[in-house]
């Protein structure tokens, strides 16, 4: 297994980051004008991505809410970016107010935004970790401490697997991830799927590779295989606004348009 | 615009709906529900205040807007849906430009606060993480430079033109100066006259980007002019590029080592009394020359023995004797290394010159003349004022013509023929009194039971096919492991066990031993598997029994007769009535052919070669030997050994040529139709089994050129 460096990425301001373009869909200001620039220019070329990221935060919240009410309160939020918009804790803590919460990010910015954030919670905690060093990630002290008392955790891997390369094999890594987790734990997993808008697929992977953090988009059955050993939770790998809504008029005429697909799994 | 104030809840709950509305389709779910609803309440609670405070105050509607932004409903498009609600709602007095515009004010009062907010807040976390990052950097950086500052080893960086960057403590101690002072030398400048041979390309490989990393053990000059001794190794750095930008060099100061291996080796190779290279020196010297010599390569030696020196160590002690010893080993030393010559001390009283590349027999006899010179004078040990003598063995050689141990043996019985010719003198080699003293010495006495202990054993040397390269046959020759004088060749005893009779048991034994070896090379190789050759002496060709004997042998061990060649001499037969006569024609009637060994030699009458029996003539090496003598002429030669290829032709025989020691003259034997060759060029005599291991290579589809 590869190990991280001894020394984290630097912290270039002038390249766009991924996760303060998505603060910017999302209507944030935690963003400079590298980021602003590159997302306008996203946007122009594909202007529902403002709606697909809402409907990706709000799929998150809704499997957040779900797991809290199936009893769960140990969350593992892994590439949790800059967490403002309705954040893990926040839905977690509606149903079960003593939740615990360990963001994970590789970005060093986020991840100081992020303890900015959460300096006065005592219940959460934030590691700058990066998923494609996965033993590294689960051998920091605050995750492996959520794991090691055996009680189930949901991993949060929400809008983050398509920012891994084939190259760096995502399947073994949550497979990895798999095997380190109690009994009874959750996946909730969402990512941006080549199905629904073919159309729109090859020119926004183009606009990513000019990013630190290029986009693989997949289809169905990849994205499905990341649950093997899990079992789906219903209604099983579905668009992102079919995911159990909280109003089934809420889905829309065109689910698919929300491209991403998105799904829980629960060990058993 | 309705000019008065609505009446009852209604309109309340009109605004409240359609606010509803507003705030749940905005997020895409991403607020729970129920918060949502919570600030539909909130909200559209204080607008109604506004709407019907009088007089008007901002304040509520302002602080709706404001609730909204905290809530994340930043996107204008609600702003403007917003406004426009709050138009279509009744109001009295015509405050509801004023509403829909107080509302607008704290939304964006609200908004702004908020954008300056996340602003500062996400350059505040560049910032930290921005010092995180260096702090880390020079974490690093420090760790680093404290491995480098406090390595045992000395390590130095250097641009790939050669300058000096930075060295470390340890490399200032192992030059002995401060590091500042190595910074801004060069590379180069630390040559020394001692680097093993090839270093530089290396470097030079090194930072031109064609190695990547080279290690050798390296002496340098330190400040103080004495020499330390590295183990030094040199890596490339290359850019991200992949342009080669600076080189690291490591050095470990190696010197006691080296010294004490030097010491050691100094100690195995020379004699700790006289400090002259030692027995195993004089050998590991002698054999390199006999590795790959050039084609006609001489050599001499001189072995030299004092005479009378026994009665010093007896009479005045061995102190005395070692002291004598010492006084000669410098004199030799001081006469002869000089001239190029290597002297050694074999042991006790014995003393060698090498010479290589020796010019010729008057050269090394020059040799032995200035060994004695140099000993003439008396030698003055303590009190005593000794002469001492010395006698002088010389043997001056081809390298191709005899083996180290063989040398040196002859050497050493040409001494023994010195010291009774009288003291005081040299002798030149000679082989046939060689041949005499040998048996005279030691094979007589031990050889009628040489063959009951098992002694002897049989080397074979390939005949090649000039033609295509191929192993054609293979000449059995026997040795003789003597346990005082160790491996003897059939030249220093088949004379004496002629002379003995003892050939006669020794050649059957020695046809029995070949014949069985070649019929098992024919049972595991079938045709491939080569003629056997093997010698046969006038006297066994004479014995009545011969033809019965080799019948017997050739049934017993199974090879075929036409597998088997006879090697006889031209002296084997001397006329036409000559007994030996009928046995070879016994021999060739039983299917075995027959060659005559050492043509040219004998002085044999030609008009008896049409009348022998024979199929096969090997020219005798001498012929092939002379061509690279430079006091014969090579034309000459050439046109002779020419002459006998053709005279074997017309006679029809198959002709083989012995002594051939290199490449181009096998290239013009092939080339003048000389059939077969034999000589070190080919194959020196060699144990059965790798005669075996090349059989089998050459059926290798890439069959090597054997010529090589």
């Amino acid at each position: 297994m590869r190990q991280p460096n001894w020394v984290p990425a630097g912290t270039d301001l002038e390249k766009p980051n991924a996760a303060r373009m998505y603060d910017y869909y999302l209507g944030g200001s935690h963003n400079f004008e590298a980021d602003r620039q590159m997302a306008r220019k996203a946007v122009e070329l594909w202007p529902e991505l403002p709606q697909i990221m809402r409907a990706n935060r709000a799929f998150l919240r809704r499997a957040v809410q779900h797991l809290a009410e199936s009893g769960i309160t140990r969350f593992l939020d892994i590439g949790s970016g800059i967490p403002t918009f309705g954040p893990v804790h926040e839905a977690a803590r509606r149903v079960a107010p003593g939740a615990r919460v360990v963001y994970v990010d590789n970005d060093p910015v986020a991840v100081a935004h992020s303890r900015m954030l959460l300096e006065d919670d005592v219940l959460s905690s934030v590691v700058q970790a990066d998923l494609r060093y996965v033993d590294d990630l689960l051998a920091r002290p605050e995750v492996s401490r959520l794991l090691a008392e055996g009680e189930p955790v949901a991993v949060l891997l929400v809008a983050v697997l398509h920012f891994v390369p084939d190259s760096d094999d995502p399947h073994k890594l949550v497979a990895a991830l798999r095997d380190a987790l109690p009994p009874g734990s959750a996946l909730v997993l969402s990512h941006a799927s080549l199905e629904g808008r073919p159309d729109q697929a090859g020119a926004h992977q183009d606009l990513y590779r000019r990013t630190p953090t290029p986009l693989t988009m997949r289809g169905r059955e990849a994205i499905e295989a990341f649950f093997d050993g899990f079992e789906l939770a219903e209604p099983g790998v579905v668009y992102l606004p079919e995911w159990r809504p909280d109003d089934p008029q809420a889905v829309g005429p065109h689910p698919e348009r929300m491209t991403g697909l998105a799904g829980v799994g629960r060990l058993p | 615009m309705s000019g008065g104030l609505p009446v009852g809840a209604g309109s309340t709950e009109g605004l409240r709906g359609e606010w509803a509305r507003l705030l749940g389709g905005n997020h895409g779910a991403a607020v729970h529900p129920r918060v949502v609803d919570s600030l539909v309440d909130r909200t559209a609670e204080l607008l109604d205040r506004a709407r019907r405070a009088r007089p008007f105050d901002p304040a509520p509607a302002r602080q709706a807007g404001a609730m909204l932004v905290d809530a994340h409903f930043t996107d204008p498009e609600l702003l403007a849906r917003a406004v426009e609600i709050l138009h279509r709602q009744p109001a009295a007095d015509g405050v509801g430009p004023m509403l829909a515009g107080a509302f607008a004010a704290g939304w964006a009062a609200a908004l702004r606060e908020r954008t300056l907010r996340e602003q500062e807040a996400i350059r505040l976390a560049a910032d930290t993480a921005r010092h995180g990052v260096e702090r880390a950097l020079r974490e690093s950086e420090a760790r680093f430079r404290a491995l480098f500052e406090s390595a045992a080893i000395g390590i130095g960086i250097g641009d790939v033109e050669g300058n000096i960057l930075a060295v470390n403590k340890a490399i200032g101690e192992i030059f002995g100066v401060g590091p500042e002072d190595m910074s801004g030398r060069r590379v180069g400048d630390l040559v020394h006259p001692e680097d093993t041979p090839g270093v530089w390309e290396a470097y030079g490989d090194l930072i031109s980007g064609k190695r990547e990393y080279f290690q050798v053990d390296k002496p340098y000059y330190r400040h103080d002019g004495e020499v330390v001794w590295t183990h030094l190794t040199v890596s490339l750095i290359r850019d991200a590029d992949g342009v080669p930008k600076y080189q690291v060099a490591m050095l470990e100061d190696i010197t006691d080592r080296y010294r004490l291996q030097e010491r050691l080796r100094h100690q195995a190779t020379h004699d700790p009394l006289t400090g002259l290279p030692n027995r195993a020196a004089f050998f590991e010297r002698l054999e390199r020359l006999f590795e790959e010599p050039e084609p006609g390569a001489r050599f001499g030696l001189c072995y030299v023995d004092l005479d009378g020196f026994k009665v010093v160590n007896d009479s005045l002690g061995h102190d005395m004797g070692d002291q004598l010893l010492t006084a000669v080993a410098s004199r030799l030393d001081a006469a002869l290394t000089p001239l190029g010559h290597m002297v050694a001390r074999l042991g006790g009283d014995e003393f060698v010159v090498l010479l290589e590349n020796c010019r010729g027999e008057q050269e090394a006899v020059a040799a032995a003349k200035t060994v004695l010179a140099a000993l003439a004078k008396p030698v003055i040990v303590g009190d005593h004022k000794l002469a001492v003598g010395a006698s002088v063995g010389v043997l001056e050689r081809r390298v191709a013509t005899t083996t180290p141990g063989a040398a040196v043996r002859a050497a050493d019985l040409t001494l023994y023929r010195a010291k009774e010719a009288g003291r005081g003198r040299w002798t030149l080699f000679d082989p046939k009194e060689n041949a005499r003293a040998v048996s005279r010495y030691a094979v007589s006495v031990r050889m009628p039971s040489a063959l009951d202990r098992g002694e002897f054993f049989i080397d074979y040397q390939p005949l090649v096919n000039l033609a295509d390269g191929s192993l054609a046959a293979v000449e059995a020759l026997v040795r003789w492991r003597h346990p005082q004088l160790g491996v003897l060749g059939p030249e220093e005893f088949v004379g004496t066990a002629e002379e003995t009779g003892l050939i006669m048991p020794l050649g059957r034994w020695v046809l029995e031993q070949a014949c069985g070896q070649a019929a098992d090379w024919v049972a595991r190789f079938g045709d491939r598997a080569p003629q056997l050759n093997v010698n046969l002496a006038v006297r066994q060709a004479r014995n009545a029994g011969l033809v019965a004997d080799l019948d017997r042998i050739l049934r017993t061990s199974g090879l075929q007769p036409g597998k088997l060649q006879l090697e006889i001499t031209e002296s084997t037969v001397v006329g036409p009535e000559d007994e030996a006569l009928k046995s070879l024609h016994g021999l060739v009637d039983l299917g075995v052919s027959l060659a005559v060994d050492d043509f040219g030699t004998g002085w044999s009458n030609l008009a008896y070669l049409r009348d022998l029996p024979v199929s096969g003539l090997k020219i005798a090496g001498s012929f092939v030997g002379d061509l690279h003598d430079p006091a014969k002429d090579t034309h000459l030669g050439w046109r002779i050994v020419s002459g006998l290829v053709s005279l074997a032709h017309t006679l029809g025989l198959t002709v083989t040529a012995e002594g051939v020691e290199n490449r181009a003259d096998a290239e013009r034997l092939r080339l003048m139709g000389c059939d077969w060759a034999q000589g070190w060029h080919f194959g020196r005599p060699v144990r059965p089994g790798e005669i075996a291991r090349r059989i089998a290579e050459a059926n290798l589809p890439e069959a090597v050129d054997l010529t090589e």
